[in-house]
C-alpha cells in the first residue's frame, strides 16, 4: 500500500501541473456558447476553429511568428559567433587580465534590463532604430554573448594544446586554427549554446515590449501578453490565444529536447 | 609566443559591449541624479531621487513583494524540487522503472518551457473574473487577481507552478553522478528514505542547489513579464515590484530620473546578492 501512495501523490501533482494545459487544449476549440452552456471541463463537440482563426487574423499571428523566429535565429547565430571569438581570446589565447574581463561579462549577464532600458531607448530614438527588429537583435546578441563567453571560455580553457601546436607547425595561423580546428571540435557545445540562445531570446518579454511597439514588429510573447484580458476577447478566444503561445514553445522543446538535456550536463543552466 | 595577438578577437565584443551595456548602464546611473522627463536637458539634483526613494512607501512595498516572490520563485521550488527529485530518483525510478520517473519529470517541467509572459496569458484566462475556467469549475466567484488581499498570493502560486520543474530537472541531472550502489548499500544497512535523502542526496547535489537558488533568486528580483501580463502591479499596488515600478516611471509617468534611481538600486541589489552567493558557495567544503 505504501509502495503506491507516493506514486499516487506524485501522479496527482503531475496532473495539477498539466491541468492548465489541458484546459487550454479543451476550450480553444469551443464556441463561446458551448463554453458557457457545457462548462470548461466538457469535451468539445467537434472542432470549432473560429476562435483560433479570428484571433490569428486579429493579431496577424503568422507575422508575429516570423518576427520571433527571425529575431531569435539572428541572435542565436550572432551571439555564438561573438562568444566563440571572445572565448578563443580568453580560454585559448589566455590574454592578460582575462579574469577581470570574465567578471565584467558575468556582471553584465546579471544586470537587470531595467537598468539599461531608458538609455537604450533614448539612443535608439537618436539613431532612428526605435521600433526596429535590428536593434533588438543587436541588444540580445550582446546580452546572450555575455553568458556564452563565460561558459565557453571555461570549455575552451580545457582545449588540448597539442592539437593547436600541431596546427601551428603545419603553418595554420590563428584565424585558420579557430575556424578549421577549434570550432569543428567544439561543435557539440556550440550547438547547445545556439539552442539556448534561440529559446531564451524567444522567451524574452521586457525589452521587446519597450522596443517593438508597432504591430509589424512585435514578437509572439509581446503580442499575446499585451492582449491578455482585453475587453474584446471572449472566453474561448482567450483560450485560443494561450494555445497559440503554448504550441511553438512546446514544439521547440520537443525538437531540441536532446540538446537541452545535454546543455544541462555542460552547465548551460540559467 | 602563443598568447600574442589574441586580444584582437575581443575587439568586436568590446565595441558592442561598451555601446550596448557599459555606456547605457553608466548613463542610467548618471540619470538617476537628475530630474528629467525624457525631453530637454536633465536637471542635476544630486541624491534627491534616492532620498525620495527611501521615503516612498510604494517603493518599500514593491521590495516586500519581491521578497514574497523570492519565496515563491526560489525558496519553495528549490526545496520542493529537492524532495521531488530525490523521490523520483531514489524511489520511483527504482520501484517503478526509469520511464515512470521521466514521464513524471516531464510533467513537472512542462510549464518551464513556456515564455513567462505566456504563462501569464494562460493564467490570466484561467482566473478571469467573468469567464475564467477556475471559477466555473469550482463554482466560485473569486476575483483572484483583482482583489488586493488575494492578488499577490495568486501571483505567488502561479510562479511556483511555473518554476517547479527547473530545480527538479537540474537536481535529477546532478543525481546521475551518484553511484546507485551507494543507495543500495545504504538501503541494505537499513537506512530510511529520509536518512538516505540527508546523507547521500543533499550533499551530492550541493553545487546544483546553490546554482538553482541563485538563478531563481535573481529571476525573482527581475520579475516583470507575469506582473505586466497579469496585474500591471495592481490592484492598488498590491503586486507592484521594483522592475515594474521603474517601467512605470520611465514610460508612463515620464519621471525618468526617479525610474533610473529605482533601476540602479535594483541592479546593485542583484550584484550584491550574486556576490554573496558566490562567497558562500566558495566557503563550502
Amino acid at each position: 500500500m505504501r509502495r503506491y501512495s507516493l506514486l499516487a501523490a506524485l501522479v496527482v501533482l503531475a496532473f495539477v501541473m498539466l491541468f492548465p494545459f489541458l484546459l487550454v487544449g479543451l476550450n480553444a476549440f469551443k464556441s463561446p456558447e458551448e463554453y458557457s452552456s457545457a462548462g470548461p471541463l466538457a469535451f468539445p463537440d467537434g472542432l470549432y476553429l473560429d476562435g483560433i482563426v479570428a484571433f490569428w487574423e486579429r493579431v496577424d499571428f503568422g507575422l508575429k511568428l516570423w518576427n520571433s523566429l527571425l529575431i531569435s535565429a539572428c541572435v542565436a547565430v550572432g551571439a555564438v559567433v561573438l562568444s566563440v571569438l571572445n572565448a578563443y581570446a580568453l580560454g585559448i589565447g589566455r590574454v592578460r587580465g582575462r579574469l577581470w574581463i570574465l567578471v565584467v561579462f558575468l556582471v553584465a549577464n546579471t544586470l537587470p534590463q531595467e537598468a539599461l532600458v531608458y538609455p537604450l531607448y533614448y539612443l535608439a530614438k537618436q539613431v532612428g532604430l526605435y521600433d526596429s527588429r535590428l536593434f533588438v537583435i543587436l541588444i540580445f546578441t550582446v546580452i546572450q554573448a555575455a553568458f556564452g563567453t563565460y561558459l565557453l571560455s571555461a570549455v575552451l580553457g580545457r582545449f588540448p594544446a597539442e592539437i593547436l601546436e600541431a596546427a601551428a607547425i603545419d603553418g595554420a595561423g590563428k584565424w585558420r586554427a579557430l575556424w578549421r580546428i577549434v570550432v569543428p571540435i567544439s561543435r557539440p557545445t556550440l550547438s547547445v549554446l545556439l539552442v539556448f540562445f534561440f529559446i531564451w531570446t524567444w522567451n524574452e518579454f521586457f525589452l521587446p515590449l519597450v522596443f517593438l511597439i508597432s504591430n509589424d514588429n512585435q514578437t509572439v510573447p509581446v503580442a499575446l501578453g499585451v492582449l491578455q484580458g482585453d475587453r474584446l476577447m471572449d472566453a474561448t478566444m482567450s483560450s485560443a490565444s494561450a494555445l497559440l503561445g503554448i504550441v511553438p514553445a512546446v514544439v521547440f522543446f520537443l525538437i531540441f529536447q536532446r540538446t537541452l538535456t545535454r546543455g544541462i550536463a555542460v552547465g548551460a543552466i540559467k | 609566443m602563443r598568447s600574442r595577438g589574441y586580444w584582437l578577437y575581443l575587439i568586436p565584443s568590446l565595441v558592442l559591449f561598451v555601446s550596448v551595456i557599459v555606456l547605457p548602464f553608466l548613463m542610467n546611473v548618471a540619470t538617476s541624479f537628475t530630474r528629467w522627463s525624457g525631453v530637454g536637458t536633465p536637471k542635476w539634483i544630486g541624491f534627491e531621487n534616492y532620498a525620495r526613494l527611501l521615503k516612498d512607501e510604494r517603493f518599500w512595498a514593491s521590495f516586500q513583494h519581491n521578497v514574497a516572490l523570492i519565496l515563491a520563485m526560489a525558496v519553495v521550488p528549490t526545496l520542493l524540487g529537492l524532495v521531488l527529485a530525490a523521490a523520483l530518483f531514489d524511489y520511483i525510478a527504482r520501484r517503478f522503472g526509469p520511464r515512470t520517473a521521466s514521464a513524471l519529470r516531464a510533467a513537472f517541467y512542462l510549464p518551464q518551457v513556456l515564455p513567462v509572459a505566456i504563462a501569464g496569458v494562460v493564467w490570466g484566462w484561467l482566473l478571469h473574473p467573468s469567464y475564467g475556467a477556475v471559477n466555473e469549475i469550482f463554482g466560485l466567484d473569486v476575483n483572484w487577481l483583482g482583489d488586493p488581499s488575494l492578488a499577490l498570493a495568486t501571483v505567488m502560486a502561479i510562479m511556483v507552478w511555473f518554476q517547479l520543474g527547473y530545480p527538479v530537472v537540474i537536481f535529477m541531472a546532478g543525481l546521475q553522478r551518484v553511484d546507485p550502489a551507494l543507495y543500495e548499500a545504504a538501503e541494505i544497512d537499513g537506512a530510511s528514505w529520509w536518512r538516505r535523502f540527508w546523507h547521500i542526496t543533499v550533499p551530492q547535489i550541493r553545487p546544483e542547489f546553490f546554482v538553482v537558488l541563485l538563478t531563481c533568486t535573481i529571476a525573482a528580483l527581475k520579475v516583470f513579464g507575469p506582473i505586466f501580463v497579469l496585474t500591471r502591479g495592481g490592484p492598488a499596488g498590491a503586486t507592484m515590484v521594483p522592475s515594474y515600478f521603474s517601467y512605470l516611471n520611465f514610460f508612463e509617468r515620464v519621471n525618468v530620473g526617479y525610474g533610473s534611481a529605482i533601476a540602479t538600486v535594483l541592479a546593485l541589489i542583484i550584484i550584491v546578492v550574486t556576490f554573496l552567493f558566490l562567497r558562500v558557495q566558495e566557503r563550502e567544503p
